[in-house]
């Protein structure tokens, strides 16, 4: 780790150990050590390792990647996945990919911006398959289709095979455990990041020419379908805490379309996918009658989700996928697929005894989720994916504006930014000290503090129950009003100031309050965009009830940026063909 | 959803610590400890890495969990999923991640 401290002097403030009073516990106090790079990458997942590699690839620079878990299963990828969803398959074109995603969004998109992700997706695959990435092919040695934009492969192995490369490259350095706290901006311009080793009780303070966030988007705002036990059997990885997206709403920059949420509809209780049943085997979505439904209200995204719950709504429901009559060799082919991404589903299946060729396999919403590999929440960037902060680049889930890249679109998203930050010329800014030392003292003040009376867990719960009631969540029918939409909002603020006394008795304990902290910063800037869209674009995703139909003057995107401590919100035209303004 | 430790099989090695995206195991006079089993995503990743074989993971009965558990073991590319029915019977399926999935 030489070079890293080699182009700044090391400053280290040792401080002196203290025992908290009132009880047992001895938290040692964080520390500062300053880090430098050339790339700072917040987030090891599928589009911040792609980035680390290819920026390697497109200059001599170094890299940190900053995790908060390890590289080798992070993120949402962790279990494996097991298709290429964004693929141009011979016959199709980028160009055709673009349209398609931004339909499925409702001309909520960025044609631009989805083009040049487009355009990278073949290339990103090539890729991973030379890493080693399995992917089925013909008998002719081409790749297989499934769908029109899908290719099969075996993606189990997807993050070992990266977190290999990563490895490999003696110009990355990882610090896995490690989140991230706050960019750090000087004169507009994204210089670092603040990020904290648990383990270690280390406040590292990391400057760098160019800051990727490529973080995860948000899960756990609102109430899930299993709030006891299985809280955390969500499809979104519990632990994306919108860390991204709140370290950006600090630092100035812009975000879009946050009410553009995602709402998946899953296989019920295990919430594992269900494209591998609906493309894969061909299964169809009926209701409780055994009528095919999906097709009834649309076949967009949000119009499939709304089929199985207007079903439900008019007692036809519970909705199914129809798998029985599928062979038993195709069981057993689709007990491992799901091995190799959702091992719970294949758990459920051959515990029950109740395999998908002999009971059609229930389906259900997910709880929404904020997340701009999906649909369009995210920064707003430029094609060169920069924020609308200097040296501040997004890709990924933490992009917007650029909906359905999934995980090649994430790999593309994430080579396009390393590209843009391998331009920058110069070296690494100074951080000021005092703003450090400063950071650190915030910190460190939330140990040894009194005891509020309750904690992190307890007002997150009452956050997600607010979210759920009067924001739009699965108690709600996903439907909320501008009066409901309020009464989320002063709840909100009011968990936010009790959070503030929360005590940390570990550094888990400070973690868990940072992304409740978090958390509610998104649900905040959420909540005003579900309150400024004045129409239902999309069926559930944003289902205003004080204005139930599609407006076509709604064919702007929402955008909103934190200006002291009110989220302020900006409409933005949609270009048909053009960018979001460059800046 | 959530993971269970077989203590006299855990031999420490904190794998499971490590590897858990979610930062849930601890470590606990020498032993990996849950404290909070409600927390786990159920990705799978501590069992792939546990070297003895010493943890399962398993449905939780408000999703349908009829007491059954599944843990894998790695032998070269290929792993071994066994999975406990609630019966006790072992049910045994291998993947191997040079192969892609049919669907």
């Amino acid at each position: 780790m030489q070079w890293i401290f080699a182009s700044q002097s090391v400053i280290l403030y040792i401080l002196v150990y203290y025992d908290i009073q009132e009880g047992e516990t001895i938290q040692k106090q964080l520390e500062l050590r300053y880090l430098s790079a050339d790339f700072l990458i917040i987030g090891g997942g599928t589009a911040g390792c792609y980035a680390a590699l290819e920026f390697c690839r497109a200059s001599d620079g170094n890299v940190i990647i900053i995790e908060k878990a390890n590289i080798r299963r992070s993120g949402c990828l962790a279990a494996g996945v097991n298709a290429i969803n964004a693929y141009i398959n011979p016959g199709s074109t980028p160009e055709g990919y673009a349209a398609y995603a931004a339909r499925d969004a409702e001309g909520i998109a960025s044609h631009d911006i989805l083009l040049s992700m487009a355009r990278g997706l073949n290339d990103t695959v090539k890729r991973m398959e030379e890493l080693g990435l399995s992917v089925l092919k013909d008998e002719f040695g081409r790749y297989s289709a499934r769908g029109a934009w899908n290719i099969k492969i075996n993606g189990e192995n997807i993050k070992p095979l990266l977190a290999k490369a990563v490895a490999a490259e003696s110009r990355i350095a990882v610090f896995n455990h490690v989140w991230a706290k706050d960019f750090i901006v000087k004169e507009g311009r994204a210089v670092g990041a603040y990020a904290v080793d648990l383990k270690n009780s280390i406040l590292y303070a990391v400057s760098a020419k160019a800051v990727l966030c490529a973080t995860g988007g948000a899960a756990g705002l609102y109430k899930p379908n299993a709030p006891g036990f299985s809280r955390h059997k969500m499809w979104y990885p519990p632990f994306n805490s919108g860390t991204g997206y709140a370290m950006g709403l600090r630092a100035g920059a812009e975000m879009t379309s946050f009410e553009m949420r995602f709402i998946a509809l899953r296989c019920k209780g295990t919430l594992a996918p269900t494209g591998t049943l609906a493309q894969g085997v061909g299964a169809k979505q009926i209701n409780a009658l055994g009528e095919e439904c999906e097709g009834k209200y649309g076949r967009t995204t949000s119009q499939r989700l709304f089929a199985a719950k207007q079903e439900e709504s008019e007692g036809r429901g519970p909705c199914f996928l129809k798998t029985t009559g599928i062979s038993k060799e195709q069981d057993e082919d689709l007990f491992k697929a799901y091995l190799n991404m959702a091992p719970s589903q294949t758990l459920k299946w051959v515990e029950s005894g109740k395999p998908p060729s002999e009971a059609d396999v229930e389906i259900e919403g997910s709880e929404p989720y904020i997340i701009g590999g999906h649909t369009g929440s995210g920064y707003w960037v430029d094609n060169s994916r920069q924020s609308t902060i200097a040296s501040l680049y997004a890709a990924g889930d933490a992009s917007g504006a650029c909906p359905q890249k999934y995980v090649s679109g994430a790999f593309a998203e994430g080579a396009i930014a390393a590209r843009s930050a391998a331009k920058l010329l110069g070296s690494a800014p100074e951080i000021s000290a005092s703003s450090a030392q400063e950071e650190k003292e915030k910190l460190n003040a939330f140990f040894g503090r009194k005891d509020p009376g309750y904690t992190a867990r307890q007002l997150e719960e009452r956050m997600q129950c607010a979210m759920d009631k009067h924001a739009g969540g699965i108690g709600s029918n996903y439907r909320y009003s501008g009066k409901s939409l309020a009464a989320a909002e002063a709840e909100i603020l009011e968990i936010e100031s009790l959070s503030s006394f929360l005590r940390a008795e570990t550094g888990k304990d400070l973690a868990a309050i940072h992304e409740l902290r978090d958390r509610l910063l998104v649900c905040r800037a959420l909540i005003s965009h579900l309150g400024a869209r004045k129409e239902t674009r999309w069926r559930l995703f944003a289902e205003h009830a004080d204005y139930p139909l599609k407006d076509d003057g709604w064919l702007k995107f929402v955008n909103s940026v934190l200006r002291g401590d009110k989220i302020e919100i900006i409409i933005r035209d949609v270009e048909k063909e053009g960018s979001p303004d460059e800046h | 959803m959530s993971i269970r430790i077989l203590e006299s099989k855990c031999c420490g090695c904190g794998n499971c610590a490590d590897i858990c995206p979610g930062g849930l195991f601890e470590m606990k006079n020498g032993k990996s400890f849950l404290p909070h089993p409600e927390d786990c995503w159920a990705c799978a990743s501590c069992i792939k890495e546990c070297p003895e074989a010493a943890l399962r993971m398993y449905l939780g009965s408000d999703i349908g969990g009829l007491g059954g558990a599944i843990h894998a073991r790695r032998e070269g590319s290929e792993l071994k999923w066994i999975i406990e029915l609630p019966g006790k019977e072992l049910r045994i399926l291998t993947t191997d991640s040079r192969s892609a999935n049919e669907y």
